[in-house]
């Protein structure tokens, strides 16, 4: 059970009750399929990721990020139990899609600097630490089923 | 492709391409004169963020962000980022000195490097949103893990 303050709690539903999700979904996803090429490995049925210009215009990574960004709001609503809400998501990244639980931090980091870049100076260091905070045990939830 | 640290799954570091210098040498040419801005505000932020990192800086008054000592501080790391720029081709031989400072004298735990790597990258992303694309991204990635690689060369 991860304890969160009040102040952490509202820093969390302000972040993303005023996020863009099919700019910053996408843009999360797209960033780590760049930052990271090995991680175009579970995107072999997309079309053409051959290069930047050609993941940047996907139109299924640009769905895909926008479904991706949406499956957080369920850690969003349920803060206090984020394990429970994601043992059936953990349980389908490990036994039908197979991802490397590694990788859940590679994401949470392209997420950090997309919305670091959005938030600009907004971005303090108290509100890194609490969306890192949040990513964190998500990446940890979505692990717990791996066997 | 080759990796070069299979045994160090922690300093995976990955060859820079001649691609690679040479984004790491524009970006860094229009991000340069913000140096100490960078440096202040990536490690007032690794304070925050990894309170682990403050057991380096027990001996200082103040660690709050955008302190005298962060400010200080922050401009030195950055200086040194800057001179690996400059020493692109060859980090190896170019950070010996800052190398042999980091493993006999400073003795930084590695795991550190990534931890201070990921701020600096977060400062470029609020600094430079247009500029920072997912392309400067990872060849800032790749450069700065070469160059942690780089310090941390003499530790054992």
């Amino acid at each position: 059970m991860v304890a969160w303050s009040d102040q952490e709690r509202s820093i969390i539903t302000s972040i993303f009750s005023n996020l863009d999700y099919n700019d910053v979904g996408p843009k999360a996803l797209i960033r780590c399929l760049i930052v990271y090429p090995w991680t175009q490995r579970y995107f072999a049925s997309f079309g053409n990721l051959y290069n930047a210009d050609a993941i940047k215009t996907n139109p299924n990574i640009q769905a895909h990020g926008t479904k991706v960004l949406h499956g957080l709001d369920r850690a969003v609503k349920n803060m206090d139990d984020i394990k429970t809400t994601y043992a059936e998501l953990s349980v389908l990244h490990s036994e039908k899609l197979h991802v490397d639980p590694d990788n859940f931090k590679l994401l949470a980091d392209c997420l950090t600097i997309v919305i670091a870049a959005k938030m600009g100076s907004g971005f303090t260091p108290e509100i890194q630490a609490t969306f890192q905070k949040f990513l964190a045990v998500v990446v940890s939830a979505l692990g717990k089923q791996y066997h | 492709m080759f990796f070069t640290a299979f045994s160090r799954p922690a300093m995976m570091t990955f060859p820079l391409s001649a691609k690679d210098k040479a984004t790491v040498k524009t970006f860094w040419a229009k991000i340069s004169s913000s140096g100490e801005e960078i440096g202040t505000d990536a490690l007032s932020r690794m304070l925050v963020v990894y309170p682990q990192t403050k057991t380096y800086f027990s001996h200082w008054k103040d660690l709050s962000p955008g302190s005298a000592p962060v400010v200080k501080h922050g401009a030195t790391v950055m200086a040194g980022v800057g001179d690996a720029v400059a020493k692109i081709d060859d980090l190896t031989s170019g950070l010996l000195s800052l190398s042999e400072l980091h493993a006999f004298t400073l003795r930084v735990d590695p795991s550190n490097f990534k931890i201070l790597s990921h701020n600096i990258l977060v400062v470029l992303a609020i600094m430079f949103p247009t500029d920072f694309t997912p392309e400067v991204h990872v060849a800032m990635d790749k450069f700065l893990a070469a160059v942690a690689r780089a310090l941390s060369e003499k530790y054992r």
